[in-house]
């Protein structure tokens, strides 16, 4: 069983319908830990030691977030800068993410057919989020494919139960599988 | 065994002994009080020797229906009176006319004396608001659809009393056999537009006294801080007002009732309740006993069919009139039964008018006995009734109907968070909460400064918020968060107990002078503490340090871990705070704390000696 640390960001989290059931659907599960950060470091004030400590004793880590103007919503991002420390998670001595999964479980209000290259935003998600993939890269981590529930706007129940159902059964089998078969890249 | 000493004993214990048990089956504490006063009457133990002893004291403890019905204004506020209006006259009016007609209708079936029958038709269309109140209240269900049309069925019965007793003189077949006796009224012997202005004049003395005589008074007596002053005085307000009502032929109860109303918005208003609030409970349970020693068990045991089958045969009439009504409200099945069967007794007034008609001589003796046997009757029979129906029909109608019903409640929430202090810290706090919809019920010590609040449209209540009693007023039971904002050592430790004992649901929210309370309120196990200068002194040293040339961001994470090394620190020292020897004053303990602190601190240097966005180390490694 691989412990779970899900890093959850967002700065309206009471108005996100969609956020607050893919939550609800995770919470509460054995060896899945869930960090809400706008919860806990309100003035973006991160205590860096007990952010590596979790880091240290979760194998797998989600940044799940929702997609602002194409990235993370800030306090992800304080994260990143804050806790990602040089000698620490990458540099001289900065071994202790190694081998460690990682990817982005994110939201937007865009379908995922905007997001092409024929699309309105011109790149697909994959390209959008590779500062996240050359972060992991850079630490040495393996960086998963990314879990995508788009147009959230008009999101209709069935989508958005079926979304649901699929994120927590990929939380799921990461935790339970005894091999991760999910490609993945990492710095060889 | 005669004295006073001997019959307040006789009492207390008969009720001590009673009501518990009686709460225990679920039957209420009405019923436990009918049964203590049954036994300890004539006819059982003998304690009270005859019927006149118990007649007196449910006189004299009439009273407790009044303060009930001062304390029940007081938690309605004139608006919400305003919105029952329909309620009362329509409801009310309705159930009181249909009553006095049936029951006058069935009775001329019987006797032929229609004199008689009038009286008796108009006492028993009157419910008892001792009995009806008191039960919804313990069943909390005064703010439940049936519990208001209950409450305004009473009120408009209370009223009703008016024209009744003006009526009767007017049924005297021969002249009254006491002359010089009367109802109370001074002015019965005045000609009609007498009665009627001081009527008017009395309702209007008691609306300008509610509104501008009684805040200043109980102001100036709560600056004496002498508690049991400020009780005299609401017993003052109470008892004034009830016998000026009983000057001029009012219903005493229908006043208080009108002058709690006004007072519903006064700053008082909590510390009347508790204040009060023993008075009443214990008038009532008195009253209640007398009742049950009333009973004349000699006269139902002569011709028990009669009196038992009258009896059943009145609260039948009037529960069936009133589920008519009922129905025609939109109340539910099971809302509806309990209401028409909660209302169905003859009330406590009717003692009142059957003495009153016994004295013009429209009854005699023994019609009068007989009627007073089925008042008393219907009143013990109300509980058990209610207690059979909770237990049987209600039990499954609720178990069916309990997702629909519960849309149609509209009680009123009382606040989540009490606010204890509304000084400058305090009412900084409520004006944050207040500028993002959280109401706090707010307590403060100071007449002056409630008065002030209160003209600036605050919602504050006078009392000392370590009564126990008072913060029940005030909502405890129902709060989430208690905040104590005023900074006195002595009552926040009291707060901490009082709330700790009473209310452990409580999340207690303090504010502390310094360190050294702070230690204090710890050690007693409170949770969420507040150094008052905390923030703001670290944050002066924030702008201090930007002056100097601090980049603003840098000071911010400076301050923050600042404040969360110093909460820190707190929890620690407070271990060693009690290794001192006790000689040493608070004083010098306090420098010695700082000593500790400051040395602390400059072993520990302070930076942010996180590596975030520093490229010194990524430098040094090219």
């Amino acid at each position: 069983m691989r412990k779970i640390l899900i890093l959850f960001a967002h700065p309206k989290y009471e108005q996100s319908d969609v956020n607050q059931a893919l939550i609800r659907e995770i919470r509460g599960l054995e060896q899945v830990t869930i960090r809400d950060l706008y919860e806990l470091y309100p003035d973006f004030s991160i205590d860096v030691q007990q952010e590596q400590e979790l880091l240290f004793e979760h194998e797998v880590v989600v940044w799940h977030h929702p997609i602002y103007w194409y990235s993370c919503p800030p306090l992800l991002k304080q994260w990143i800068d804050l806790v990602l420390e040089y000698g620490w998670a990458y540099g001289q001595g900065g071994i202790y993410l190694k081998n460690k999964y990682v990817f982005n479980a994110i939201t937007s209000g865009g379908s995922e057919e905007v997001y092409q290259h024929s699309g309105r935003n011109r790149y697909t998600m994959e390209e959008f989020l590779r500062p996240f993939e050359q972060t992991a890269y850079l630490c040495n981590m393996r960086y998963l494919p990314h879990f995508h529930v788009g147009g959230t706007h008009k999101i209709t129940k069935e989508e958005l139960n079926r979304q649901k159902a699929a994120y927590r059964e990929l939380i799921l089998s990461l935790r339970d599988s005894p091999e991760i078969t999910l490609p993945y890249i990492q710095k060889p | 065994m005669e004295g006073f000493l001997f019959n307040s004993i006789i009492y207390i214990l008969a009720a001590i002994v009673c009501v518990p048990i009686a709460k225990k089956l679920g039957m209420g504490s009405v019923l436990g009080y009918l049964i203590a006063g049954i036994l300890i009457g004539p006819y059982v133990f003998g304690f009270i020797q005859d019927g006149k002893e118990g007649q007196d004291i449910m006189h004299t403890t009439e009273f407790g229906v009044v303060m009930m019905l001062f304390l029940i204004g007081l938690e309605l506020e004139p608006k919400n009176l305003w919105k029952m209006k329909n309620l009362i006259l329509r409801v009310g009016l309705t159930q009181v006319l249909i009553t006095i007609l049936v029951i006058f209708g069935l009775a001329m079936l019987v006797l032929d004396d229609w004199r008689i029958n009038l009286t008796l038709s108009m006492a028993m269309a009157l419910s008892s608001t001792a009995i009806v109140l008191q039960s919804l209240k313990e069943k909390n269900q005064l703010d439940s659809p049936s519990g208001k049309m209950s409450f305004g069925v009473l009120l408009m019965q209370d009223i009703a009393v008016i024209p009744i007793l003006a009526i009767l003189p007017l049924l005297a077949v021969s002249e009254p056999m006491v002359s010089g006796e009367s109802h109370g009224s001074l002015l019965e012997h005045q000609p009609g537009w007498v009665q009627t202005l001081s009527i008017f004049g009395a309702i209007g003395l008691v609306i300008l006294l509610g509104r501008f005589g009684f805040g200043p008074l109980l102001n100036w007596v709560s600056k004496t801080k002498l508690r049991e002053l400020f009780t005299a005085s609401a017993l003052l307000i109470v008892v004034g007002i009830a016998f000026l009502m009983g000057l001029v032929g009012l219903s005493p109860a229908l006043g208080t009732f009108l002058a709690g109303v006004i007072l519903a918005n006064s700053p008082y208003k909590h510390a009347l309740e508790s204040d009060l609030d023993p008075f009443k409970g214990l008038l009532l349970g008195l009253f209640f006993m007398a009742v049950g020693a009333t009973i004349n068990f000699d006269l139902i045991m002569a011709n028990p069919g009669i009196i038992i089958s009258v009896t059943f045969g009145v609260m039948l009439v009037k529960a069936i009139i009133l589920f008519v009504i009922g129905k025609t409200k939109k109340l539910g099945f099971a809302e509806n039964l309990s209401y028409a069967f909660g209302l169905a007794q003859v009330s406590e007034f009717s003692f009142v008018i059957y003495a009153f008609a016994l004295q013009l001589g429209i009854v005699d003796g023994e019609v009068s006995d007989s009627l007073m046997a089925i008042t008393a009757l219907s009143m013990t029979f109300t509980p058990i009734l209610g207690l059979v129906l909770d237990k049987t029909i209600l039990a499954k109608a609720q178990g069916k109907s309990k997702g629909e019903e519960r849309e149609a409640d509209t009680i009123e929430e009382k606040n989540a968070v009490i606010l204890v202090g509304f000084s400058h810290f305090g009412s900084t706090l409520g004006r944050f909460l207040r500028a993002n919809g959280i109401e706090a019920t707010v307590l403060d010590y100071n007449p002056d400064q409630v008065d002030l609040l209160r003209r600036m449209g605050f919602k504050v209540f006078y009392g000392d918020a370590t009564r126990v009693d008072l913060l029940h007023s005030a909502g405890a039971e129902e709060a989430k968060i208690l905040i104590s904002a005023v900074n006195s050592e002595e009552t926040n430790k009291k707060l901490i107990e009082v709330c700790h004992e009473h209310f452990p649901h409580l999340e207690l929210m303090l504010r502390a002078k310094n360190r050294m309370d702070a230690y204090e309120y710890m050690e007693m196990n409170a949770k969420n503490i507040y150094r008052e200068h905390l923030d703001s002194s670290i944050r002066m040293g924030e702008d201090a340090l930007k002056k100097l040339g601090f980049r603003a961001y840098t000071v911010h994470r400076l301050a923050a871990q600042f404040k969360k090394y110093d909460e820190e620190a707190l929890e620690v020292l407070v271990q060693f705070k009690n290794n001192r020897e006790e000689y040493i004053s608070k004083v010098k303990k306090q420098i010695e704390l700082q000593e500790t602190l400051l040395s602390g601190e400059l072993a520990k240097k302070f930076s942010l000696n996180d590596h975030a966005w520093d490229s010194d180390a990524m430098k040094e490694q090219k």
